[in-house]
C-alpha cells in the first residue's frame, strides 16, 4: 500500500508538447490561424469605433479619419486587413478539411502556401486599390 | 464511467456528448464561418468604397438600406463567430475554474456589447436619428 502511494506521487512522464517537434509550415499556420482570430476579436473594436463615429457626427468621424492617417493607425489597419484575409482563407482551408478533402501531404502543404501567399498578395492588392481610391477622391 | 447505470454508453452520449451541448458549438462555428466569407468580402468592399470620403457621404452610403443590411449581417455573424472562437481559446489555456468562468463571462459580455453597439450605430445611420 505504501509502495502504491509513492508511485502515485512520482512524477510521471507527460505527453510530448509542441516544443519537441520541428516547426512545420502547417503547424505554424495553425498557430497563426488562432492568433489572427484572437487579433480580429479585438480588431472588431475598430469597426465599432468607425460605425459609432459615423453615427455620432462629423467631429467624431474626423477623429477616426485622423487616427487612420497616422503611421500607427495605418499599421494597425494594414495588420487588420492581413489578419482578416488570412483568417478567411485559413477558414476556407478548414472548411475544405471539414468536407474530407486536402489531407494528403502535398495537398496540405500547397494549401498552407496558397493561404500565406494569397493573404499577403490580396492585402497588398487591396491596399493598392485603396490608395488609388484615395487618389481619385482628393 | 459508472457501471451501475442502466443507460447504454450510446444513450448517454447521443446528441449531447460529454459537454452536454452536442455538436452545436462546432456546427455554429462552421455556419458563421461560411456566412462570414461573403459578408466579409462585401464589408471590405464597402470600406474601400467609402475610403477618404467626407462624413456626409459616408453617412449616406452606410445609411442606405442595402449597405445597412450587409453591415448588420456582417457584424452579427462575426460577433457570434468571435464568441465561439474565443471560448475555445479560453477553454484551452485557462485552467483555473473560477478564472475560466470569469473569462467566459467576459467573452460573452464583450461580444454582445460590441455587437449591440455596432448594430445600434448601423440602425442609427439607416434611420437617420
Amino acid at each position: 500500500m505504501a509502495e502504491a502511494e509513492t508511485s502515485r506521487r512520482r512524477e510521471r512522464p507527460l505527453s510530448p508538447h509542441l516544443q519537441i517537434y520541428r516547426p512545420m509550415l502547417t503547424m505554424m499556420m495553425s498557430i497563426v490561424h488562432r492568433l489572427t482570430g484572437a487579433a480580429l476579436f479585438f480588431g472588431m473594436l475598430l469597426v465599432v469605433w468607425w460605425l459609432i463615429a459615423a453615427a455620432t457626427g462629423p467631429n467624431a468621424y474626423a477623429n477616426v479619419q485622423w487616427f487612420m492617417q497616422t503611421l500607427v493607425g495605418r499599421l494597425i489597419l494594414f495588420g487588420y486587413t492581413w489578419a482578416l484575409i488570412h483568417h478567411m482563407l485559413g477558414g476556407i482551408r478548414h472548411l475544405i478539411w471539414d468536407l474530407g478533402y486536402g489531407f494528403g501531404p502535398a495537398e496540405r502543404e500547397w494549401m498552407a502556401v496558397a493561404n500565406l501567399v494569397g493573404s499577403i498578395g490580396l492585402t497588398v492588392v487591396l491596399w493598392f486599390v485603396g490608395y488609388l481610391m484615395l487618389g481619385d477622391i482628393r | 464511467m459508472s457501471r451501475s447505470s442502466l443507460r447504454t454508453p450510446l444513450g448517454r452520449v447521443a446528441h449531447l456528448g460529454t459537454a452536454r451541448s452536442g455538436t452545436r458549438h462546432f456546427w455554429h462555428q462552421r455556419l458563421t464561418a461560411v456566412a462570414n466569407v461573403p459578408l466579409t468580402i462585401a464589408f471590405v468592399l464597402i470600406v474601400v468604397g467609402v475610403l477618404g470620403r467626407n462624413h456626409a457621404a459616408v453617412v449616406q452610403i452606410l445609411g442606405s438600406t442595402f449597405v445597412s443590411i450587409v453591415v448588420l449581417l456582417f457584424v452579427v455573424s462575426s460577433v457570434y463567430h468571435m464568441r465561439l472562437g474565443m471560448q475555445v481559446i479560453i477553454e484551452d489555456y485557462v485552467h483555473d475554474e473560477n478564472l475560466k468562468i470569469a473569462a467566459l463571462m467576459a467573452n460573452t459580455f464583450f461580444t454582445i456589447a460590441v455587437g449591440f453597439a455596432a448594430a445600434f450605430a448601423t440602425f442609427k445611420l439607416a434611420f437617420g436619428l
